[in-house]
């Protein structure tokens, strides 16, 4: 697999300028709300302790938790499949609807099909697949991945929607204002909700004790795919089932909080037992995650409620765009979540990061995300997976970063250094990150001469 | 091995040492006053809010809220309506229904949502293939937070259940806020007693 070059793919979309211009002020809103509506709860820190704690939990107790999910489930009356991969996976939900003569299927927003590539498997069958998120139908019919996890077409301006629109689903093409677009996808989605055979539905949290499937959405288009046809096929990572109900309620508090800055997806379904006359199918996939469970220092990686609030956070991922990262996740959560998958393909990705700490702390379920990022340029170097540029700023950097005087001395030093020196040497082929960007401005002081500055004198 | 014993193995293989399951507070010293603070969090999210006069008609009230309705298909007895939900066979047939008429089994203040199951929905399309949406509220039916809503017996009992906030919305296009991408355009809470049983 060739290796992803980010910062290679970040310079197309640098050099779009109006996009990334937006893309950095819509995520830096995004993240912004999410500050304000977490002052609005006094317990938020500690209803970030318990939702870490749950999902270790959960976590330490999985194959438990899936069984009972399982059992409850069946009771419940639906069918429950178990996928290793993604081929699988595919083969899995092929097989349902081949075995009832299913023509369409509409689907709500799932980052686990993405990452089997559900869709080109399905249409190879001979299966239309309709997206039905907003977001990622401008996806789907600009024939691009989502570029974000929550929203998945933030890269693009109404113009570049109104372009595919108009190429894909005849609109009109001088037309880019927002309402008319929107109501134009409405108006095309519509008569595949109501003739559909099959609907399809990702799953934000399952719950053991009930075997409840939990879907968070805003458009209710999940409500839609799946109260609408008859069967309605579910698609879970096995890493997504929390104990009980009540763990619930903390984990719904915290995720639209976290995404999007609102205190709840305006749609948070339940769906328990099929409607009487249809089915519903279960597919518990692992791809992967089993084997992410054992690795001690990478496990907690499994925790992710996929809110996007460490993408939004990201400096990096704000300027470069999700695409550039050449994988379904992007952002600081694709960083370490990637390599499990492909080690050479995403070897790049970690050097993708200030790791400026930022991600982790605005993490709900407390993940040490820049930690394992760092964790994973230790992987990438010991296998040896450095391009050279990088190999010769990193051994310098580890040397510095195992003398914590010498680290300071050369902060301070690199700071004054970075004001008065040429361009010609900060921007070298040796400081990858220095082709996209300006260094950011120097301050006055480094953190640790304002910290012996400020801190409280000891008593 | 099968896939589910293959998973499970490798599961119990991997898993990390136990971490305990800790006991989830209500988080309910101090909460604000219920009413207000429901109100305030439906209409953050794009909900209307109407008190009638206490003696109101409601049937009356629905024609002055959508003069223009002509499809009006209701869940609830309080509101007639001229498309009775006992003649839907399937849920598409209510793709021309312009105001679904509904009532919230009890309503979350902390959030803004009312809850919703297949009991209140009749069939639960109607949710979503309405155009707009009204839904009477209990003001007694009015709780604190998501975890008194999550200790209801209703989440152990309903096939299906949604936290409805607010109408369907989208900014999935640079960030513009629009209401009514798939599913309601509108969502109304009419204030409306129980009737006595
Ligand atoms: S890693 Fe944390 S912040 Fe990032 S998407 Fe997952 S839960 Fe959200």
């Amino acid at each position: 697999m060739k290796r992803i070059d980010h910062a290679e793919a970040a310079s197309h979309f640098i050099a779009a300028k109006d996009n990334e211009a937006f893309h950095d002020k819509r995520l830096w809103d995004l993240r912004q709300k999410r500050d304000r509506i977490r002052d609005e709860i006094p317990e938020w820190q500690a209803l970030r302790d318990l939702a870490s704690v749950i999902k270790e939990h959960a976590l330490s107790h999985l194959a438990g938790y899936l069984e009972q999910f399982e059992t409850q489930a069946k009771l419940n009356g639906a069918q429950v499949h178990w996928a290793l991969d993604a081929a699988d996976h595919n083969h899995i939900v092929g097989e349902i609807l081949a075995a009832r003569g299913v023509k369409t299927l509409v689907k709500s927003k799932s980052m686990l099909t993405d990452e089997c590539e559900l869709r080109p498997h399905l249409e190879r069958r001979g299966i239309t697949v309709v997206e039905t998120d907003l977001g990622e139908r401008i996806q789907q019919l600009d024939d691009e991945p989502p570029s974000h996890i929550v929203v998945p077409a933030v890269h693009k301006l109404r113009g570049d929607v109104a372009e595919v629109f108009a190429d894909t689903i005849g609109t009109d093409r001088k037309n880019d204002d927002p309402h008319y677009l929107s109501e134009q996808a409405r108006l095309n989605l519509r008569p595949y909700f109501l003739d559909a055979e099959a609907g399809m539905t990702g799953a934000n949290f399952i719950v053991a004790e009930t075997g409840s499937v939990v879907v968070c959405t805003n458009e209710g288009n999940a409500d839609l795919s799946a109260n609408l046809p008859p069967l309605h096929i579910v698609s879970v990572g096995i890493e997504k089932v929390i104990p009980r109900l009540a763990d619930l309620a903390v984990f719904i508090r915290m995720l639209s909080r976290s995404a999007l800055g609102s205190p709840i997806t305006q749609y948070t379904s339940h769906f328990r037992q099929p409607r009487p006359g249809s089915e519903m199918h279960i597919i518990l996939v692992d791809n992967g995650r089993s084997e992410r469970l054992g690795l001690a220092d990478f496990w907690t990686s499994l925790k992710c409620i996929r809110c996007g609030a460490c993408m939004n956070t990201c400096p990096v991922y704000r300027r470069s765009g999700g695409l550039s990262y050449g994988a379904i996740y992007s952002g600081p959560i694709g960083i370490i979540l990637n390599p499990t998958q492909d080690l050479r393909k995403y070897s790049n990705l970690p050097y993708a990061s200030t790791l400026n700490g930022s991600c982790t702390n605005v993490c709900p379920v407390k993940i040490n995300i820049h930690e394992q990022i760092y964790k994973w340029r230790r992987v990438m170097s010991e296998h040896d997976q450095l391009p050279f540029a990088k190999k010769t700023a990193m051994k310098i950097a580890s040397r510095l970063l195992s003398d914590p005087k010498a680290y300071r001395r050369t902060i301070a030093a690199t700071d004054a250094a970075l004001e008065y020196l040429p361009r010609f040497l900060l921007y070298t082929r040796f400081n990858a990150w220095g082709k996209q960007r300006e260094n950011p401005a120097t301050p006055d002081q480094t953190f640790y001469g304002w910290y012996l500055k400020h801190r409280s004198k000891p008593k | 091995m099968n896939a589910r014993d293959t998973i499970l193995d490798t599961v119990r293989r991997n898993q990390p040492a136990a971490v305990e399951l800790p006991v989830v507070p209500m988080f309910d010293a101090d909460l604000p006053a219920l009413w207000p603070q429901f109100i305030a969090g439906l209409e953050r999210m794009g909900g209307k809010f109407v008190e009638p006069a206490p003696s109101a008609d409601l049937n009356a009230l629905l024609a002055t809220l959508f003069p223009q309705a002509a499809v009006i298909c209701s869940a609830t007895p309080e509101v007639s309506g001229n498309r009775p939900l006992s003649a839907v066979s399937e849920p598409k047939q209510l793709d021309d229904v312009d105001v679904g008429v509904l009532r919230a089994a009890f309503a979350v203040a902390e959030t803004g949502s009312l809850f919703l199951s297949e009991i209140e929905l009749g069939v639960n399309a109607i949710a979503y293939l309405s155009q707009h949406l009204i839904c009477l509220l209990d003001p007694a039916d009015v709780i604190g937070n998501l975890h008194h809503a999550y200790a209801r017996p209703e989440f152990r009992s309903a096939r299906y259940a949604v936290l409805m906030t607010g109408p369907s919305a989208t900014a999935d296009i640079e960030g513009v806020l629009i209401h009514g991408a798939q599913g309601v355009r509108s969502l109304t809470v009419v204030v409306a007693p129980r009737l006595p049983n």
